[in-house]
């Protein structure tokens, strides 16, 4: 039984993004334990779609995501905090423009 | 039904029909019309309906027994949905049978019926296994089912067109999870090809009385027809999970009687017992 024991600890996490509708993009919902990918699907739409909330899945392991560490937090993010002119805010939005 | 994250469905409050049955535990069939077409028998469909209910109904339950107790807690949720949307089935097949004639409704049908008025296969009540077990069962179960339902789409009677379209597309999954866990149990280690062909053995001396035919006439899907795809879709998982075909002889009858005449094993008992222990305590309750 050990040996049983041991391959079930052993299923890797998958991060799990939803497409809700046509249009939209995939929006990372939460995360999963399986054997492998198709397992994660499976699981995926069990876990995360079981109120319609989908049209399309990804499944990605987790470990094979990259990403900033906090400790970069600074050099990363803050220097773009004082540099207005990046925002387009110098403009008028017309009113019919929606989803600004 | 569209939201912009998974999260607005689940907060969203207004609308029931996302939910697997609705919250109100209203007639199912509520709004439909239910008048007979000409030529369907009532007593005919009511039975032929009632059988297959009872199928959802208690697989559904033993499919509920294995809360808590799966090895996994996605499967323990995977599980879960798939007894959901059985007993959604069985709700709207109790409901039809209720609806042919003027009688006790879908609920008194589910909880107020005795063990010889149950229409269901006796693969659906036997008692459960293992992992393996539930697997072999759920892929026999949801093949043979998802056959029928394919072919019930052009039955007489248009509200059982309905039911069986919308099961299609369930019994689609079903047997999609039950045959991946199969070719994964039948590819794995030794000790899971053991379990998968112990489960397989197990739940085949209940395989025959599936295709029995029965007495609903016209109304009904000759179960006997779908025998050639289940064998079919069968040898084809089988192969893909290396094992073979089971070869254990059938579970007789009482005289040449099965489920659908009424006639159960000693554990439909027990199923019931438990199904039907708190309606029967408290007859008129609601909550």
């Amino acid at each position: 039984m050990a040996e049983h024991r041991e391959i079930r600890a052993g299923w890797p996490l998958f991060e799990v993004f939803v497409r809700s509708k046509r249009g939209l993009n995939h929006v990372h919902v939460g995360s999963l334990r399986a054997a492998d990918a198709e397992m994660a699907l499976r699981h995926a739409r069990d876990l995360y779609t079981r109120r319609n909330e989908g049209v399309s899945i990804w499944v990605v392991k987790s470990s094979d995501i990259a990403a900033s560490s906090p400790d970069e937090k600074d050099p990363f993010f803050a220097p773009s905090a004082d540099k207005v002119y990046r925002h387009p805010t110098f403009y008028d939005i017309p009113e019919h423009v929606p989803h600004m | 039904m569209g939201f912009d994250n998974a999260y607005e469905a689940i907060t969203e409050g207004t609308d029931d029909a996302r939910w697997a049955f609705g919250t109100g535990f209203e007639d199912p069939l509520a709004g439909i019309d239910t008048t007979l077409p000409d030529g369907v028998d009532a007593a005919e469909l009511a039975t032929y309906c009632l059988g297959l209910g009872d199928d959802a109904l208690i697989m559904s339950h033993r499919l509920q027994q294995w809360c808590t107790n799966l090895p996994e807690l996605e499967e323990e949720v995977a599980i879960a949905n798939i007894a959901l949307d059985l007993l959604g089935q069985a709700r709207l097949l109790l409901s039809r049978a209720a609806a042919t004639s003027p009688g006790p409704g879908e609920d008194h049908l589910a909880f107020f019926r005795a063990e010889h008025e149950f229409r269901n296969v006796r693969l659906t009540e036997v008692e459960n296994g293992d992992f393996g077990e539930l697997i072999a069962r759920l892929l026999v179960f949801s093949t043979w089912r998802l056959a029928l339902f394919a072919r019930l789409t052009e039955a007489a009677d248009p509200v059982l067109v309905a039911i069986a379209a919308k099961g299609v597309k369930e019994l689609t999954y079903h047997r999609d999870y039950a045959a991946q866990w199969a070719v994964r149990l039948g590819g794995g280690t030794a000790y899971s090809r053991e379990r998968l062909a112990a489960g397989l053995d197990a739940v085949w001396p209940y395989v025959g009385e599936l295709f029995v035919s029965g007495d609903a006439g016209g109304v009904a899907v000759d179960p006997a027809t779908v025998r050639e795809e289940f064998d079919g879709v069968l040898t084809q998982v089988l192969k893909a999970a290396t094992i073979p075909v089971p070869e254990v002889p059938a579970r007789p009858g009482v005289g040449g009687r099965y489920g659908r005449d009424g006639v159960h094993t000693e554990a439909m008992g027990y199923v019931l017992a438990e199904l039907q222990s708190v309606a029967r305590a408290h007859p008129d309750g609601v909550w």
